[in-house]
Formats: structure tokens, C-alpha cells, sequence
């Protein structure tokens, strides 16, 4: 589709379709959101953006009526509503597709887009009614489908775009996409594009929730920035760069990094060893995740990688666990090439990986402390060469210890831990495997600045000990302060690996996550 | 392992894209004619239409409760409890009948309605509660087994001359075929549910629920609705079941109908339902009934082969049919 | 990295002593139904904890419960690490007919029925026949990912047509003392048939808390996701358990078809699946796999087979057993559901949190087989 002509953000005298005034909502624990607002006009497209832990999921929440907030006014058209669930929201004109496809596979394309709202005739539904309305639909919007097929019989990308279809014949006013392009690739989101500019032309107002900046900027004509569940501020994109968007986005750590900068950054530049890498990978890849990348990984070196969420980090990093299969590319451990078909392949070459979703994929909740400690050791042994209770107990107190685990009860349930101690856990339980390479993903995220600082001290002493450590952070000031070499990551592609010396600062990552330029 | 799995049936998959959901079906009536036609060639007196009628005419009760346990299985449950409902109906209809001298005229909408009471309680504590639904029907199972025994630990005959006229009643048809009313009324619950699935919004919803429940809840579908009312459905159909029963074999019995949930099970399954639900036809599970009912047949038509073979059967039967569906089905992962 | 070394002179640290209180909460629901019926029926007849000394044998009502539940402890075993792993098992039931038709057929036809050889062999062949039906129901499960509940359906169906092929339709009668003893027998005063179950259960705490085995199973229910991600060979794991289970239901069946000296393809274990997941569900295993408690499912099978014989004492018809077994499922389904207790918390509000009910604290689930 060509260009299209672009009324592009007149000034925005008009009323807003949606406008959202002062919103709070604290969940226990954490303030999710303290006093934002948002206004989204007819027309527009506007983008959302905002770090891990902005509170971007919680505003949309209140918006589409999942959370009400604890304080504020969500109006449309001028009028104060009061959302008690989504399909309140849904009557007042806003729909929403999710990141995930909402749709039932085993229906018709006809059917997804309009059940519960089918023609009928005589109480029975009207079947060439509906798919004539259905087929009316995605003609209207440009699209070229067979509405009698079931949706499982097409791509991910074209489920979204029948996500979409049902969402904007609900009336809706304001679409919400929430990160709808994160699993597609690029003619897909092209496709899903030119969908969204044309409901775009005929007057809806569109929130999209990305982390692409390419995208934000390819599609987008406003932002509303959020920053740890405040208003950063609504800017016109036309007047941003990339960078400085990252800016905004990113913030208030700057100033912190750019005092760390100097005091941390000397020691831990490096020449590169010259020996073989105990890891490498070329042109490693897997479809729709990450794109084929290199990378070289030494005994006691330490890699960061930083990239915007969603970037592809944790991605990649899977690739060399075995945790999903690469589709592409070869990956050589100590020169030798090896193919990872799963974890325990991976753990036997004596490669740890902690993921970023602790509940989820890390921990076993409901199991104890000394017991999640030993796990990965005990699964390595198999079941027949238990670890001896008291070998256990010994275990599990050391560790408790070294790590100063809190409460220092090995046999506490592990779900009731905080998350910097449940973090610890995780740790805890992958040194005990005496590691070669130890990929972090995320492990000083929700957690607290005193168990941040052991975590960082930690990874310094395994790699002076020889640990290769492959460490992922959305904070810029911790990989600068612990890696060797910064890898960035952008829309799911190495686009850079930087030496950690005296010339890499905070602004030339950035860059690099921005524009995908090193310089 | 799944890897090779799914490389293995990836073209297939996506040859049949369009039909998949229909390919166990077609499996199905090919297996039908492959053994009414092996019987046929096989057996003296096989090769005809009352065979076939026969068929129904001895299932036409387990038809009923089969299509009640499609409703469920489509919209992604199970109800374990149909079989000792179908032995309650019996139980009460009988009772209240011969003990209580309730006119029939009466007991039937009574014992209908128990049912479908049951069911819908049963359906409600899924849903409010969010229990797993194979425990619920489990103890709806128990329950109503032990409500039989309570009524009476003996066999209840049915004397009432109604009753008795009802079962010996013949629908002739042209050729002088015949068929028992129970067959008719299976039939025309068979369309009834054909058109309820096919054609409303509440049958469309249960395959919507079936497919992908927390979607539908976010596409704004009566979710908690459609599940009470799916479970009411199978406990109205057992019910019926039970007094279709009840006319066959003139009795109401603690005993009847053991295991018949799971006779449903199989028949909906090697009819082409998945049992991860959201895809089947109703009209398949008619043939699934059908092909059991055969099994029955030629086990009693070769002589020499015992009862029990009708088990292994449909054992082995439903194994090809869920390899089938993990091969066939998708591949969307067990919870 | 050198940890220090001083974890004390006593190994072991010391539970704290809220640790301690919540691990006898864990058992406490199950044995204070347990305690509560046998209360009960001491009230119904006075000499219900009577136990006689009777030609070197014990009798008494206590030791009725014992040995009439013994089968379902085996079954409910079996099924307790099954459900451990997030599954099910509904072939046990034919599994235990089709462990009685075998080793009943073999004795029957065999020249010496009465020697122990010829019992050693038909167990043999019926446990062996039941290890084979584990690995086809782990296989289907693990490495088709079929459902379990699916997946055991086949066998639950097909079982009792194959039992009934084994023994040709009839209830097979045999007269042989050696076979007579699994579970008629007494031995050492006591009945055989608890003694075995007792020797299983001892042996199955045993390999699963003294290896890794329980943990790992615990691992993989808990959280499939993290088990793979932290080097788990789930399969592996996932066919053991359906092979302990349908090996246990086997055993079982041998006590039952040895009890009546008879197999009964079509009666025998009828329904046992059902009970046996009652059990395990009384014992405080969630039917959401994890945590599991042998124990807790060994109180839970007495439970089940004491509710059975108070039935029996209160004069009512056993087979409305059904009906309060019914009841025991909803109750205990209701209190594990989280869906309910945030209901009921909702209603009174004001109220502090309550007591943990039988499944509230899954802190020390395991204490019970760790003295």
C-alpha cells in the first residue's frame, strides 16, 4: 500500500474519543499506576510505551474494564464510565486484541468474527447471512480470505487480522492492540498494517502497545510515554528521534548510569581472550524469535545483553540452552559442534540458564527451599543417585548462607519466598551444577537494591573464577557495569556486539537499541 | 519425539486443513459399510435393512445419552455420570409408578426434569467452583447410583398397561420393516440436536467453548451459561435415556446401564469427536452408536464368539480412534 | 567459591516448630475423619475396637477394615503417584480383574495347584501382564501426550472384555492354600493380605523418599514447565508411575481373586478406580498433581473401607455406601477448590483468615514419611 496521505496529527483541538484522567491503581506492594492520563482522538494512532514494570498492561486493564481503577475517570466521548468487566468496555465501544489470539481455532473465519452476534432467522442462525456479512467485512477492510474456512487453517498473523476484523464490527471507536505483532514476522506485519492505517482513515482511534520502535514510528502519530507507573509525557512522534524516545522510555536510570559510568566501567574492559570460545554461535536462529545472530562466548567472560523488552534477548539465549530448538545456524561448545535438543543436553555440557519468569519456568512453588535448591543437580544424577538427606541439608544450609537467603529455612515452601530470595534460589540451585556458562536472564528484576547488588558482586566473582556468564538486563547500568562485551538486541536481531571499553557509554547502546547503528 | 510426530503428519495436516474434522467421520461410515458388508458375506440373514434397524431398535436409549455426552464433550467437559442417571430414571420411574401409583403421564416429566436438574447442578458446581468437571460427574455418579439403591436394592417391573403398550408397540414401515417407538423418538432427538448445534447461537457457543474457553469468555460468550446449560442437556438426555429404557425393558433396576458412560464415551469418540472438545458432529456419534450396535451383532451372528469380544472392540476401536485424533486432531497440547 | 562449613554438630538442623505443626495439620483432616468414624461406630457396637486372639489369628472388626482394605491401599498407592504427575488412572480397575483372571487360569489348569511354584509363576505372569499395561498407558500419556484421563479410558473399557476372554466368561474357582494365603492367609497372627500392603507401602515411601524418585514426580507435577527447563526427563518419570500403578492394581487383584479363592472377570475391582481416587483425594494429594502423601492416601483408602463397613453395621444397604462416598467427594472437592473458599471468605468478610482446611498449607506434606 502506498503512502497514505496524512492528515497526520493536526493539532488536536477536537474532543477525545477516549480520555483517560488521573488514573491510580495499586496492586499490594506496588503502585501500579499513579496519576496518568491518556487521550486518544479519532484517527489516530497512538502508541503506548514504557519499560517493564510502567505500568503499560495496567492501564490497558483499566481501560478495557479488566482492573477498576482506584482512582481517576475513564470517559468516552466525553461521558464517565465506570467499566465492572470487559464486555462493559466492549459496549462502550472499546475492543481489544491481545498479544495472544483470542479466537476459538475450530470455528470458521465467518463465525470468529461474528458469534454471538449472527444473523438469525426464525431463532436459527442464518448461515449465508452470516458468511455474506462476514465476507462483507473483510472485503471492506481490503483483506482476501475464505470466511468458510476454520481459522486454524490459516497463519497466526491472518488469525490476527480476523482478531482485528471482529474487534472493530463490536462499533468499536478505540481499537486497543496489545504488542499484536510480537510473533510476526515482517510481511505479516506489513499486511496487519495496512489494516490498522485503514480503520485508522475511516476514524478509529487506535492504542498500539509495542516495543518495536520501528514500528511506533513507522505507524504511529502520537506516543504517551510511561515511566515506573507515571506519565512521562504525550508527544507528537513526528517531533522524536529513536533516541530520543529510548530517552524518555528508559529515564530516570540515566542519571544514576551516568555516575556509574565512570567509577565501574575501567575495570571490566577486556581484550578479548584469543583461545577458543567455550561457546559459539553462527548464524544461530529460529523462525518468528530471533533472527540468526553470532556470538562468541569465553571462559570468565561476562556478555551482557541489552535491548529493549521484547527485543529478542531472552530469545536468543534460550537457543543455547535447548530450551527451544534453533531452526537455523550451528553452535560449537569448546570447538566442538553440538546440537542442543533439549535443557538436559544443555546442562550435561555444564550450561545453566536462569530464566526471567521465575514463577513460571523456574521454581517449583510449591516444593521447599532445599528442595528447589538441589533440583537441577538431582535431575542430573537421575533419580537413582539420590542425594543423601543430609547432603542435601548440608546443601541447602550452605547455600542459605553463602547467598543469605532469607528466611534462612531450607524447608520453607518456596512460593512464599520475596522475589529477590526466590531469585537467590534459582542461583543457588544452578552454581551447585558447577556451571561452565551460566545465562542470566533478568535476576535482579523485581527485587530488591541490596540483593540487586550481591546478585551483580556474584556474577563478577564466578567470571574472575572462570565461569563464562551470559547476563541479560533491561538496566543499561548493570550490563555496563558487569559485562566484557555488550550484545544489543533490536526487533529480534544482534545488531551489535561492543567491547565494554572506556568508549561504549550509555548513549551509544541506546543508539544502538534505537537506530541499530554502533556508532 | 514431537518433532518427528508432527514433521511426520505436517503435509497431511495441511492436506486435509479443510476436512480434518470430518476425516474420523469418514473413517467411521467406511467402517460401518466394511462390516456390514464382511457380515453380510459372512453370516446368513445379515444382509438386512432390519438388521440394521435392529441395531437401533437395541440401542436407541444409549443413541440418546450418546448425544447428550457429545453436547459435553463439545464444549470441552465430560459427564461420567450418565450411565447411573439413566439407572435413576429407570429406578424412578418405576417406583413411582408401581409404588406410588403416579400416572405415567405424570412420572415422565417428572423423571425428565430430575434430570436435567441433576445435570445442571452438576454444571454449576463446575463452573461456580471451578472443579474439574471428571470429579463432579463422579460424585454425580456415585450419587445417583446410591439414590437407586436407597429406592430399592431389588428390580422394579413395570406392569402399567400403558407402559407395557408403549413397549410393544411396532412403527411399521414400508417392507415390512419395523422399528419401536424408541427409535423414533432417538431420531428425532438426533435432529433436535443437530439443529440445536448446527444452527443456534447456543449450539454455536459450545463449540466455541470447546475450542478455546478463556477466549470465548474474552469474545464476550455466555460462558458459564452455556456450561450449566450443557451439563442440563446431557442430564435430560440421560434421563430420557433411562425411561426409553425403562420401556425396553419394562423394569427399573439399580443395575441398569453399568458403564454406559463410558459406551457414550466410546460412541461419541469413534464418531469423531475430539475429546479435547470444540470439534465433532452429532451425527457421527449417531454413527459411532450404530457401529457399536454392529459389533453387538456380528458378535451374536458368529456364535462361537463371546460377549466380552464386544468390549475388547470397542476398546481397540477407541484406541485407533484417539490415535487418530492425536495424529489428525492437532496437535493442541493436554492441560 | 569455599561456603563455610558449620551447618552444627547435629546434621540435620532442627525444624522450627511451626514447620513441625503445620506437618501435622497435613494428616490431621484425614485421621480425624478416620478417628471420627471409628468413634462412631464404637458408639453403634461396643466391642467395635474388640480384638480376639482366635486360633493364633486375630479377629476383630479393626482387623476386618484392615484386610477388606488392603486392595484399595495397593490401588490407591499406585494411584497417588499418578496423580502426583497432573494424571489419572482408570484402568486399575481392569487391571486388578485382569491380574485375578490370569493368575486364577494358570493355577486352575496348572497339574499341581497347590504348589508355591505354580502360585510364584501365576503371579509372576499377572504382574508381568500388568508392567505391560503401565508402559502402554505411560506411553500413550508421555510420549503421545495424550490425556491421561484418555489415555486409561482404553484400557478401562477393553480390560474387562480381556479379563473375561482370559477366564472364557466364567468366574474361575481354584483350591490352592499357597494362593489362598495373598489374601485369605494369616501370617504371624496377622492377615497376610495387610501385612503385603503394608511391605508395598513401606517400600514405596521408601524408594520415593530415599531416592529422588518422589521428588522428582512432585517436580513434575508441580510444574511441568520449569522440571523440563531444569533437566527433567519427564517420560521416563511419567511411565514409571503408570507402571507402579497398574502393578499395584495387580497385586490387589491377586488378593481379591485369592480372598474368594475365584476370579471374577466381570465383578472383580469394579469401581476400585473410582474409590481409589477418593482415597487419594481424602489423603490430601490435589488432583492438580505435586505434592503427594502416601500417607495421607493410606489414611484416606481406611477411611473409604471403614465408611464401608459402618454402612454395613448401621443395617442400611451397603450400596447406598454410594451415596455417602458421593457426599466425602463433593465436600473434599469443594474445600480444595480455591473458586469456593474465596467465596465463602467473600461472605464474612469481616472474619480473619481462616483455619487452613484439609489441602490450605502444602508446607510439609511430606514430613509424615520423614520421621
Amino acid at each position: 500500500m502506498a503512502a497514505p496521505p496524512t492528515p497526520r496529527t493536526p493539532t488536536r483541538t477536537g474532543r477525545p474519543v477516549l480520555e483517560a484522567h488521573g488514573i491510580r491503581k495499586a496492586f499490594p506492594g506496588v503502585l501500579a499506576l499513579d496519576g496518568v492520563d491518556l487521550r486518544l482522538f479519532p484517527g489516530e494512532v497512538h502508541a503506548l510505551m514504557g519499560e517493564n514494570g510502567a505500568g503499560k498492561s495496567t492501564l490497558i486493564k483499566v481501560l478495557t474494564g479488566v482492573h477498576p481503577p482506584d482512582a481517576g475517570t475513564v470517559s468516552v466521548d466525553g461521558a464517565p464510565q465506570r467499566f465492572a468487566e470487559p464486555l462493559e468496555a466492549q459496549h462502550a465501544g472499546i475492543s481489544t486484541v491481545y498479544q495472544e489470539v483470542n479466537l476459538c481455532p475450530n470455528l470458521s473465519v465467518a463465525e470468529n468474527i461474528l458469534i454471538g452476534r449472527e444473523p438469525r432467522r426464525l431463532g436459527l442462525v442464518h448461515w449465508s447471512a452470516l458468511h455474506r456479512r462476514a465476507a462483507r467485512l473483510i472485503t471492506e477492510l481490503e483483506l482476501d480470505l475464505d470466511v468458510r474456512l476454520p481459522l486454524s487453517a490459516h497463519s497466526l498473523a491472518v488469525q490476527q487480522l480476523v482478531a482485528i476484523v471482529r474487534a472493530v464490527d463490536v462499533r468499536a471507536k478505540v481499537l486497543v492492540l496489545d504488542e499484536p505483532t510480537s510473533s510476526l514476522d515482517r510481511d505479516e506485519v506489513a499486511q496487519l498494517f495496512a489494516l490498522v492505517r485503514r480503520l485508522r482513515d475511516r476514524g478509529v482511534a487506535i492504542l498500539f502497545v509495542t516495543h518495536f520502535l520501528d514500528q511506533v514510528f513507522d505507524l504511529c502519530d502520537r506516543v504517551t510515554v510511561l515511566r515506573n507507573g507515571r506519565l512521562e509525557g504525550e508527544h507528537r512522534i513526528d517531533e522524536l528521534t529513536p533516541v530520543t524516545l529510548v530517552h524518555r522510555m528508559v529515564g530516570g536510570e540515566l542519571r544514576t548510569l551516568d555516575e556509574l559510568a565512570e567509577t565501574s566501567h575501567t575495570g571490566t574492559a577486556a581484550p578479548v581472550p584469543a583461545d577458543t570460545p567455550f561457546l559459539s554461535a553462527r548464524g544461530l536462529a529460529r523462525a518468528g524469535a530471533v533472527q540468526p545472530y553470532d556470538l562468541d562466548i569465553h571462559r570468565g567472560e561476562v556478555i551482557g545483553l541489552a535491548g529493549l523488552l521484547g527485543s529478542g534477548r531472552t530469545e536468543a539465549a534460550r537457543l543455547l540452552f535447548g530450551a527451544d530448538h534453533a531452526d537455523g545456524g550451528e553452535l560449537r561448545i569448546d570447538g566442538e559442534r553440538a546440537v542442543l535438543r533439549s535443557p538436559r543436553a544443555a546442562i550435561a555440557r555444564k550450561i545453566a540458564f536462569c530464566s526471567e519468569n521465575r514463577k513460571a519456568e523456574g521454581l517449583i512453588g510449591e516444593l521447599t527451599v532445599r528442595e528447589n535448591i538441589v533440583m537441577a543437580l538431582q535431575a542430573a544424577r537421575g533419580w537413582t543417585k539420590p542425594l543423601s538427606r543430609t547432603r542435601q541439608d548440608e546443601i541447602a544450609a550452605r547455600w542459605t548462607e553463602v547467598l543469605d537467603i532469607r528466611p534462612a529455612d531450607p524447608e520453607a515452601q518456596v512460593r512464599n519466598l520475596s522475589g529477590g530470595n526466590q531469585q537467590k534460589v534459582l542461583l543457588a540451585r544452578w552454581l551447585l551444577t558447577d556451571p561452565r556458562l551460566l545465562i542470566l536472564d533478568e535476576p535482579t528484576r523485581g527485587i530488591d537494591i541490596g540483593a540487586k547488588t550481591e546478585i551483580q558482586k556474584l556474577v563478577t566473582r564466578l567470571a574472575a573464577e572462570g565461569t563464562a556468564v551470559l547476563f541479560i538486563s533491561a538496566e543499561l547500568e548493570e550490563v555496563l557495569r558487569l559485562s566484557h562485551r555488550v550484545g544489543v538486541l533490536r526487533d529480534h536481531r544482534l545488531v551489535a556486539t561492543l567491547p565494554n571499553d572506556t568508549s561504549l557509554t550509555p548513549d551509544r547502546i541506546l543508539g544502538a537499541i534505537a537506530t541499530g547503528a554502533t556508532s | 519425539m514431537s518433532t518427528a510426530l508432527s514433521s511426520l503428519t505436517g503435509p497431511l495436516q495441511r492436506f486435509s486443513a479443510r476436512h480434518a474434522t470430518r476425516l474420523p467421520l469418514v473413517v467411521t461410515a467406511t467402517l460401518l459399510v466394511a462390516m456390514f458388508s464382511i457380515g453380510s458375506l459372512r453370516y446368513e440373514g445379515f444382509f438386512s435393512a432390519q438388521v440394521l434397524l435392529n441395531v437401533l431398535i437395541d440401542n436407541g436409549f444409549l443413541l440418546v445419552v450418546a448425544i447428550g455426552m457429545t453436547f459435553v464433550v463439545l464444549a470441552g467437559g465430560i459427564d461420567l455420570s450418565v450411565g447411573s442417571m439413566v439407572a435413576l430414571s429407570t429406578m424412578l420411574t418405576a417406583w413411582l409408578v408401581e409404588r406410588n401409583g403416579v400416572p405415567l403421564a405424570l412420572a415422565v416429566p417428572l423423571v425428565l426434569l430430575v434430570g436435567a436438574g441433576g445435570g445442571a447442578l452438576m454444571g454449576w458446581v463446575i463452573h461456580a467452583f471451578e472443579i474439574q468437571p471428571f470429579i463432579v460427574t463422579l460424585a454425580g455418579m456415585f450419587l445417583a447410583r446410591g439414590l437407586c439403591y436407597t429406592i430399592s436394592t431389588e428390580s422394579i417391573p413395570l406392569t402399567d398397561p400403558t407402559a407395557t403398550r408403549i413397549a410393544q408397540t411396532r412403527v411399521l414401515l414400508p417392507g415390512g420393516l419395523f422399528v419401536s417407538p424408541a427409535v423414533v423418538i432417538a431420531l428425532t432427538v438426533l435432529a433436535l440436536a443437530f439443529v440445536v448445534l448446527h444452527h443456534t447461537r447456543f449450539g454455536r457457543t459450545v463449540y466455541a467453548l470447546g475450542g478455546n474457553e478463556s477466549s470465548a469468555r474474552l469474545m464476550g460468550l455466555p460462558v458459564g451459561r452455556t456450561k450449566i446449560a450443557v451439563y442440563a442437556v446431557s442430564g435430560l438426555c440421560s434421563a430420557l435415556g433411562g425411561l426409553l429404557m425403562t420401556f425396553y425393558m419394562l423394569s427399573g433396576y439399580a443395575l441398569h446401564a453399568v458403564g454406559m458412560e463410558l459406551d457414550a464415551i466410546a460412541a461419541a469418540v469413534i464418531g469423531g469427536t475430539l475429546l479435547t472438545g470444540g470439534s465433532g458432529f452429532v451425527l457421527g456419534t449417531a454413527l459411532g452408536v450404530t457401529v457399536l450396535g454392529l459389533i453387538q451383532t456380528v458378535v451374536s451372528f458368529q456364535g462361537t464368539l463371546s460377549s466380552w469380544w464386544t468390549r475388547i472392540v470397542i476398546g481397540g476401536l477407541l484406541f485407533v480412534f484417539i490415535l487418530l485424533q492425536r495424529l489428525f486432531g492437532g496437535s493442541r497440547p493436554a492441560e | 567459591m569455599t561456603p563455610p562449613d558449620d551447618t552444627g554438630s547435629g546434621g540435620r538442623p532442627a525444624r522450627t516448630p511451626g514447620v513441625r505443626r503445620l506437618a501435622e495439620h497435613r494428616l490431621f483432616w484425614p485421621a480425624a475423619v478416620l478417628a471420627a468414624l471409628l468413634l462412631g461406630n464404637v458408639a453403634l457396637t461396643h466391642d467395635f475396637f474388640a480384638v480376639r486372639v482366635q486360633n493364633g489369628h486375630l479377629y476383630g472388626s479393626l482387623i476386618d477394615i484392615l484386610q477388606f482394605g488392603a486392595p484399595l491401599v495397593l490401588v490407591s498407592l499406585g494411584m497417588t503417584l499418578v496423580i502426583a504427575t497432573r494424571g489419572i488412572d482408570l484402568s486399575v480397575g481392569s487391571t486388578v480383574a485382569i491380574a485375578g483372571a490370569l493368575a486364577c487360569e494358570h493355577i486352575a489348569t496348572a497339574k499341581d495347584p497347590g504348589s508355591p511354584p505354580t502360585v510364584l509363576s501365576a503371579v509372576v505372569v499377572a504382574v508381568g501382564v500388568a508392567a505391560a499395561i503401565g508402559l502402554l498407558n505411560g506411553f500413550l500419556v508421555a510420549r503421545l501426550g495424550v490425556q491421561p484421563i484418555v489415555a486409561t479410558l482404553v484400557l478401562m473399557v477393553a480390560g474387562r472384555g480381556v479379563a473375561q476372554l482370559i477366564t472364557d466368561g466364567q468366574i474361575i474357582s481354584v483350591s490352592s492354600g499357597a494362593y489362598k494365603m495373598i489374601g485369605g492367609g494369616y501370617w504371624l497372627t496377622l492377615p497376610f493380605a495387610v501385612l503385603l500392603a503394608a511391605a508395598l507401602v513401606a517400600v514405596t515411601s521408601l524408594v520415593t523418599r530415599r531416592t529422588a524418585l518422589g521428588m522428582l514426580i512432585e517436580s513434575v507435577g508441580g510444574n511441568p514447565v520449569a522440571s523440563r527447563l531444569v533437566g527433567i526427563r519427564a517420560a521416563g518419570l511419567l511411565v514409571t508411575v503408570y507402571v507402579v500403578s497398574a502393578v499395584c492394581a495387580a497385586v490387589a487383584g491377586l488378593m481379591i481373586s485369592s480372598n474368594v479363592s475365584s476370579a471374577d472377570g466381570n465383578n472383580a475391582g469394579l469401581w476400585i478406580e473410582l474409590d481409589a481416587i477418593l482415597a487419594v483425594v481424602i489423603g490430601g494429594t490435589a488432583l492438580t498433581g505435586g505434592r503427594f502423601s502416601l500417607g495421607g492416601t493410606v489414611l484416606g483408602a481406611l477411611v473409604i473401607q471403614t465408611l464401608s463397613t459402618t454402612i454395613y453395621t448401621l443395617g442400611v444397604p451397603p450400596e447406598t455406601t454410594l451415596v455417602f462416598k458421593a457426599l466425602v467427594v463433593i465436600v473434599v472437592c469443594l474445600v480444595q477448590s480455591p473458586a469456593f473458599r474465596a467465596r465463602l471468605s467473600r461472605r464474612r468478610r469481616p472474619a480473619a483468615p481462616g483455619p487452613a482446611p484439609a489441602t490450605g498449607d502444602v508446607a510439609a506434606r511430606r514430613q509424615e514419611v520423614h520421621p
